[in-house]
């Protein structure tokens, strides 16, 4: 089993979701964060006051897979959230050592 | 003239045509060409209004005795009062007063129209904030409805525009608790009449003339908000509402709006109040700021406004609102019987006119100097038109109200670039628009005016030079008085919260609430 973070562009996220959905992956976890890569921030201007917004929105995805399915899920994620311009986001891919559905105490893969 | 204009249309068009396919240069090009067009145009516009202008002004100074009739002057209880409290000069045929309905009926809605620019302010000045500060910033304006709503009925508007206690300097307390404006005969009441024009029977009540005046008190103050936002304490302020309302503005109102104020009698022109209401409150925040100093973080921490939707929304009521504020101030025009006539719309017109002027001209200047057009310097330029229209709206036409709106609109925005160099922290620029925007409007109205007076431009430098003194009279005025108010409060409660306290806001630490939960 493997855990994928993905950070992407805010307007990229229905796309991703539904190809993900559509390759059988059945639950993601979404979050809205802010951060910086290459890209850095950006001015903004205030009657005068200029002021520098480092921060910059995206959407972090995580989804837990069975190890098979971890290559279709990148490259799925690869292929939607790209738009070619400075930005778009990165993908990590983390060990992850167990999984728990709390409702039925189901383990590992089963529990994805 | 007119062919001139289509030319440079054409050659706008054209160079449109050609920068499509060339550099950003020729973009700026057009844009200049653009502002070009926005500056001939009103020239044209005026250049028209001069031929039959003339007649017009012939017939105003005919009408217009050397001292208009005293706009309180003729204010009597149809009762025992006694006739002739003041004397208009000329008095041919003096008509007891008549209640006009249709003009009573306006200036209910005018007065319920100015206190409505106060929300409108609120969120003018709360989505500028950041957003630990919002709710104190909107109580900024809302308290000054409470604290100088009683203020006005228990003393402001006696001292303002109750019989003058001598030099023209403040009015005496014959009016305290709006006394004399109901009496009873036989157990029915009747009601006190405010009659413009002593000549002409056309009244409204004088409770409808002492609220619209209170609601200006009320929305003046709260002006002087946006350059103490954000770290003012809650008590000090409240205690300088109400100090500031009864120790500069209600004399300043005596000084140049009741008939025998000492700038009135001069001649001084502030159809709205240029002078009393926005330079008075935009130089007054500049001393309080003195005192005050600058934000925690200034300039160097983020200060962005953290709602400008709320702004935005707040300069629409704000130019709604105004049209009581401007029109509505017909009620005391010179030689004009009638509140809801010919010259509140003028006044209607040129408030229309003249802040639509100023936004194209903030909007343009922003998006020539500093790259692109900004919502928040659209809003900023409708306001700073609004404001230089203030003391103009109906003493000039329609040309010149564009001439002014963009004028008004180039120097705010110059004012405010200004600030941002000069690093002081004016936090909403109160002093910028207001300050600035009433000099200029002050000045203006003393050049342009052509409806029921004469300025510069109609061969009348007096009334320049008049309106100079004005400016400075009420300026300096201002600045002293407040000067030994913000001083008492500084040494004695003080005017700043804790620093701790600014950093965490004073939606939390002065009101204990928080903006968005």
């Amino acid at each position: 089993m493997k855990l994928i973070e993905a950070i992407i562009k805010p307007f990229k996220l229905d796309e991703v979701k539904d190809a993900l959905n559509e390759i059988g992956i059945e639950g993601i976890t979404v979050s809205e964060v802010k951060g910086y890569g290459r890209q850095k921030g950006h001015t903004e201007l205030y009657r005068g006051a200029e002021y520098v917004v480092d921060f910059i929105p995206k959407v972090k995805i995580e989804i837990a897979v069975a190890d098979e399915l971890v290559a279709k899920a990148v490259a799925t994620i690869e292929e939607t959230a790209k738009t070619g311009r400075i930005g778009d986001g990165k993908i990590f891919i983390l060990p992850l050592e167990e999984a728990v559905r709390i409702r039925t105490g189901e383990k590992g893969d089963e529990a994805i | 003239m007119i062919r001139d204009i289509k030319k440079v249309k054409d050659a706008a068009r054209m160079t449109a045509e050609v920068s499509t396919a060339s550099s950003r240069l020729t973009v700026h090009f057009t844009r200049l060409l653009l502002l070009a067009c926005l500056l001939v145009l009103p020239m044209a516009v005026n250049a028209e209004e001069k031929g039959a202008e003339p007649a017009s002004v012939a017939a105003a100074s005919a009408l217009a005795a050397p001292d208009a009739p005293a706009a309180e002057a003729a204010v009597e209880a149809a009762v025992e009062l006694a006739p002739e409290a003041a004397a208009v000069p000329e008095e041919p045929q003096k008509v007891d007063p008549v209640l006009n309905t249709g003009d009573t009926a306006w200036m209910l809605v005018c007065a319920a129209l100015v206190l409505f620019m106060v929300p409108g302010l609120a969120l003018f000045y709360g989505g500028m904030v950041r957003q630990k500060n919002v709710l104190s910033t909107m109580m900024h304006s809302f308290v000054a409805m409470g604290i100088v709503g009683v203020q006005w009925a228990v003393l402001g508007y006696s001292l303002a525009f109750g019989s003058d206690l001598g030099l023209g300097m403040v009015g005496d307390f014959s009016k305290v608790m709006l006394k004399g404006l109901i009496s009873f005969e036989d157990g029915v009441p009747v009601y006190a009449l405010f009659q413009n024009v002593g000549t002409n029977p056309s009244a409204v009540p004088e409770y409808v003339f002492a609220m619209f005046q209170g609601m200006f008190a009320i929305i003046t103050v709260a002006l002087i908000s946006g350059a103490l936002a954000e770290r003012i304490k809650f008590s000090a302020y409240c205690l300088f509402v109400l100090l500031w309302t009864t120790l500069v503005y209600d004399p300043l109102a005596h000084w140049v709006w009741m008939g025998e104020g000492w700038l009135f009698k001069m001649g001084a022109l502030d159809f709205a109040g240029g002078a009393v209401v926005h330079l008075s409150s935009g130089i007054s925040s500049l001393v309080v700021l003195y005192f005050l100093g600058k934000r925690h973080g200034f300039p160097t921490e983020r200060m962005a406004p953290h709602s400008l939707p709320l702004t935005l929304l707040g300069v629409g009521v704000l130019w709604f609102g105004w049209f009581g504020f401007n029109a509505g101030s017909a009620i005391a025009g010179a030689n004009t019987p009638d509140a809801a006539g010919g010259l509140a719309a003028l006044a209607f017109t040129t408030t229309t006119i003249a802040p639509a002027a100023a936004g194209l001209t903030w909007m343009f200047a922003e998006w020539i100097h500093a790259g692109k057009p900004s919502a928040l310097g659209f809003g900023s330029g409708v306001v700073a038109g609004l404001v230089v229209i203030t003391p103009a709206a109906g003493f000039v036409q329609p040309g010149a109200a564009i001439i002014m709106g963009i004028i008004g609109g180039l120097a705010c925005y110059m004012g405010i670039m200004l600030k941002a160099k000069l690093k002081y922290d004016d936090s909403l620029d109160a002093f910028g628009v207001h300050g600035i925007g009433g000099t200029v409007g002050a000045l203006l109205t003393g050049v342009f005016a052509t409806v029921g007076a004469t300025g510069l431009l109609s061969g009348n430098g007096g009334q320049f030079v008049t309106q100079v003194i004005a400016v400075v009279a009420v300026a300096a005025y201002a600045v002293v008085v407040t000067l030994v108010i913000a001083f008492i409060l500084d040494k004695t409660i003080g005017l700043r919260v804790e620093k701790d306290d600014e950093i965490r806001g004073l939606d939390q630490t002065q009101h204990s609430e928080s903006a968005y939960n």
